[in-house]
C-alpha cells in the first residue's frame, strides 16, 4: 500500500525542559486507511496530530505527507489534508455559508467552487435551512457538522479528525460517522482520535495505541483484539494502558 | 487578491455584528468630543461671557472703596452681588459653603482712608526737594494696610483663583495709582487733576492684539472645537484596541487561527486583512467625528470645526495614525491570552498614552520628566501632527518631524507583532 503518512524516528519536546512528548516514534498510515490513534490523556495524541498537520515544528525525525516532508512548511502540503479540530474552530458570529465562503477561499477554491461545495455540503449536513443564521445560535450537533463541513470543502486526500463527535447526540454521531465512511469509500484517508471507543470500533480499520509518547500497539483492529485476547477496544485500551489516572 | 478580499469581507462582517464594539469605537468618542468640547467651551464662556459670580462685602463707606467696587465690575470677569456691610464674615463663609457663590471679596473698613494716606505719603516722597515746604507740613505716615480678603470654595480650581487674584490685584493697583497721581497733581498744581488727563495717565494707552501663529495663509482661530476634535479623534482611533485586540484573542481561543494555519494560505494575510479593515474603520471614525465638528457642533452652540487647508496632508496623517492604532491593537491581541487581558490592558494603555501624550493635559504644562516619556507615546505624535494641521495650518513638510517618529513607532509595532506571531508559532 502507498503510504499517506510516513513518520520515522520522530521525537518532540515542548519548551521548558519538559519530558519528551513524543519518543522516537515510527508510524505508517496507508492511503485509504481509517486510522485511529488512541491513548490516555497526555499520551501524546494531540502532539502527534499537531506535528502531522504542521502546527508544531519538529526538528528530530521525519514526517512525510504524500511523500512531502511536513517540516519544509510548503503551502502545497496543507492542501493535501483537512483538519477537524476538537474545538469549534470557526467564526460563531458568521453563518455556516459565510464561514464556508471564507475558509473555502483560504483553502484555495475559487468563487464558483466555493458556491458549489457550500451548497453541496450544507445539504449533506442538513444545514441548508439555517445557512444564513449565525452559528452561535446553533446546537452542539449543528456546530460539529459545520466544523466538519469546513474541513472537507477542498476535498482533501487526508482528513485529520480530533474528537469529531464530542458532545453530540446519538443521531448526529451516527450521521457524522456514516458521512466519514462515505468519504473514505471515495478515497479519503481518515486519521482519527477520540475517547469514544465504541465509535472508533465502528469507524476505524487500523488503530495505534500511544502512551507516554510511544506507540505501544498497532495493527488492524481485529488482529489487535485477537492478539491481546480482548473482545472490544475499551478492554484492549485498559489492558495496555492500565486503570490509573493520567492527568 | 481573492483571498485577501474574502478575508476583509469576513472581518467587516464580524465587526459590524459586534454592536458593543461599534458603540465603543464610534458613539463613545463622539460623546467624549461633544462633552469635553462643551465643557471647555463653557469654561471659556464662564470667564469671558457669563462672568464669575462673586459676593462682595464692602465694609468701608468711603468713595475709594466704592471706586474699587466699580473697577472690579468694570474688569468684566465678575458678576458682583453686594451684601449689606452689617453682615459679618461668618455669614459670608456660610453663603460660600452653600455655594451661593464660590468667591467672596471683603473690602475692609478703613480701606479708603488707607489708600488716601498712602497716596499722600508717596506723593510727598516723590516730590521731596521739589515742594519742600508744603511737603513738610503735609507729610502723613500711612497706617498698616488692612488686607482685602478673598474667600473661595475649595472646589474652585487654581487657574480660576489665579485669574481672580490677578484681576483683584489689577483693580487695587489701578485705584492706588489713580490716587497717587491725583495727589501728586494736586500738590504741584494746588487744584484737582482734570478728568481727561487723569484718564490718560491711569489707563493703558497701548492696545493688545492677539495674533494666532500660522504657518500657512489661513490661520485657524484656536477654540475648544479645534483643540478637542483632533484629540478625541486620535483617542477614538486607538480605542479600536477593544474591538481588534479582543477579536484576535477570540480567534486564538476558539481555534479559528489553528484551522487557518492548516490551510494553504500564509497566515500573514489574516493580519494584513485586519490592518486594512481597521485602518478603514479609523478613517471612517475620523470622517464621522470631523463631520460632527463641522455640522453638529454649531447646531448645539459650539464653535464649528474648521478643516485645515491641506486636506491631503490631513488624509495622510489620519491614515498613518490609523495604521499605528491598528498595529498597536494587533500587538495587544497577539500577546494577550484572554479577552479580559486584551480589553483591560488595551483600554488602560490607551488612556495612559493619551495622558502622557498630551491629549488630556496640554503637553507644555507637563513636568520635565514626563516630556521624555511623552515622546514614546504614539498619540503624542499623532496629536502634534493634527495640531500642526488644525491650529497652525501647516503642510506635510511642516509636520514631517512629527510624522517620522510616528512612522518609526508604527514600524516597530509591526516588527513586534511579527515577532509575537513567530514566537507563538502562528507564522
Amino acid at each position: 500500500m502507498l503510504p499517506a503518512i510516513q513518520i520515522k524516528n520522530l521525537s518532540y519536546t515542548y519548551r521548558g525542559n519538559l519530558p519528551e512528548a513524543i519518543k522516537d516514534l515510527d508510524l505508517q498510515i496507508n492511503r485509504g486507511d481509517r486510522f485511529g490513534i488512541f491513548g490516555p490523556n497526555g499520551a501524546g495524541k494531540t502532539t502527534l496530530m499537531q506535528i502531522m498537520t504542521g502546527l508544531l515544528p519538529y526538528s528530530r525525525g521525519s514526517v512525510k505527507l504524500l511523500e512531502h516532508e511536513v517540516a519544509a512548511g510548503k503551502k502545497q502540503i496543507r492542501s493535501f489534508f483537512g483538519f477537524v479540530p476538537q474545538d469549534f474552530s470557526f467564526y460563531h458570529e458568521l453563518s455556516p455559508k459565510e464561514n464556508m465562503e471564507f475558509f473555502g477561499a483560504w483553502a484555495g477554491l475559487d468563487q464558483k467552487q466555493i458556491q458549489q461545495k457550500t451548497d453541496e455540503l450544507l445539504d449533506v449536513m442538513s444545514l441548508t435551512e439555517v445557512r444564513n443564521k449565525p452559528v452561535y445560535k446553533f446546537s452542539g450537533g449543528m456546530k460539529r457538522r459545520v466544523n466538519l463541513a469546513i474541513a472537507v470543502m477542498h476535498e482533501p486526500a487526508m482528513l485529520f479528525l480530533d474528537e469529531p463527535t464530542a458532545g453530540v447526540d446519538v443521531q448526529t454521531r451516527y450521521a457524522i460517522v456514516e458521512y466519514l465512511k462515505e468519504l473514505n469509500s471515495k478515497g479519503t484517508t481518515l486519521i482519527y482520535t477520540s475517547h469514544q471507543l465504541k465509535e472508533a470500533e465502528d469507524l476505524c480499520n487500523r488503530v495505534a495505541l500511544i502512551d507516554e509518547g510511544k506507540i505501544i500497539a498497532r495493527n488492524s483492529l481485529p488482529e489487535l483484539l485477537k492478539e491481546h485476547q480482548q473482545d472490544g477496544l475499551e478492554g484492549l485500551f485498559l489492558s495496555l494502558t492500565g486503570r490509573a489516572y493520567r492527568d | 487578491m481573492f483571498k485577501l478580499l474574502a478575508t476583509i469581507k469576513k472581518d467587516f462582517r464580524i465587526l459590524f455584528r459586534d454592536k458593543m464594539g461599534l458603540v465603543l469605537m464610534f458613539a463613545m468618542p463622539i460623546l467624549l468630543a461633544v462633552v469635553i468640547a462643551s465643557v471647555q467651551n463653557s469654561t471659556f464662556e464662564l470667564v469671558n461671557k457669563n462672568r464669575i459670580p462673586v459676593i462682595i462685602q464692602n465694609s468701608d463707606p468711603g468713595r475709594v472703596a466704592a471706586e474699587l467696587e466699580a473697577a472690579l465690575d468694570k474688569a468684566g470677569i465678575f458678576r458682583l452681588q453686594e451684601v449689606a456691610a452689617v453682615q459679618n464674615e461668618e455669614e459670608l463663609k456660610n453663603r460660600i459653603n452653600t455655594k451661593d457663590a464660590l468667591v467672596a471679596i471683603v473690602i475692609p473698613a478703613g480701606y479708603s482712608e488707607n489708600v488716601l494716606s498712602k497716596a499722600k505719603s508717596v506723593a510727598s516722597e516723590a516730590l521731596d526737594g521739589v515742594m519742600q515746604e508744603e511737603k513738610e507740613n503735609e507729610s502723613v505716615k500711612p497706617g498698616a494696610t488692612p488686607p482685602v480678603r478673598i474667600y473661595y470654595h475649595p472646589v474652585l480650581q487654581q487657574s480660576f483663583r489665579k485669574s481672580i487674584d490677578a484681576t483683584l490685584q489689577t483693580a487695587l493697583q489701578f485705584i492706588q495709582s489713580k490716587y497717587i497721581v491725583k495727589e501728586v497733581y494736586f500738590t504741584i498744581h494746588e487744584e484737582d487733576i482734570p478728568g481727561s488727563l487723569e484718564e490718560q495717565i491711569i489707563t493703558n494707552q497701548t492696545p493688545i492684539e492677539e495674533v494666532p501663529l500660522s504657518r500657512g495663509d489661513s490661520p485657524q482661530i484656536p477654540n475648544a472645537t479645534q483643540h478637542n476634535i483632533p484629540a478625541w479623534t486620535i483617542f477614538a482611533m486607538f480605542f479600536i484596541v477593544i474591538s481588534l485586540g479582543s477579536s484576535i484573542v477570540r480567534e486564538k481561543l476558539n481555534g479559528s487561527m489553528v484551522r487557518l494555519r492548516t490551510l494553504p494560505t500564509h497566515f500573514g494575510l489574516a493580519v494584513l486583512s485586519k490592518q486594512v479593515t481597521y485602518i478603514a474603520v479609523t478613517l471612517l471614525q475620523a470622517m464621522v467625528i470631523f463631520a460632527i465638528g463641522i455640522w453638529l457642533f454649531p447646531v448645539i452652540g459650539l464653535p464649528a470645526l474648521n478643516l485645515p487647508s491641506h486636506l491631503w496632508s490631513l488624509a495622510g496623517v489620519t491614515f498613518i495614525c490609523g495604521w499605528c492604532a491598528a498595529g498597536f491593537a494587533i500587538c495587544v491581541g497577539i500577546f494577550a491570552n484572554t479577552q479580559e487581558q486584551a480589553n483591560g490592558f488595551g483600554a488602560v494603555a490607551v488612556v495612559i498614552m493619551a495622558a502622557i501624550g498630551g491629549l488630556l493635559v496640554p503637553s507644555f504644562v507637563m513636568p520635565p520628566s514626563f516630556r521624555v516619556i511623552m515622546l514614546l507615546s504614539p498619540l503624542h505624535w499623532c496629536l502634534e501632527a493634527f495640531y500642526g494641521l488644525f491650529l497652525e495650518d501647516a503642510g506635510a513638510r511642516d509636520i514631517l518631524m512629527n510624522i517620522i517618529p510616528l512612522l518609526v513607532i508604527t514600524v516597530l509595532l509591526q516588527i513586534i507583532a511579527f515577532w509575537g506571531l513567530k514566537r507563538k508559532n502562528l507564522i
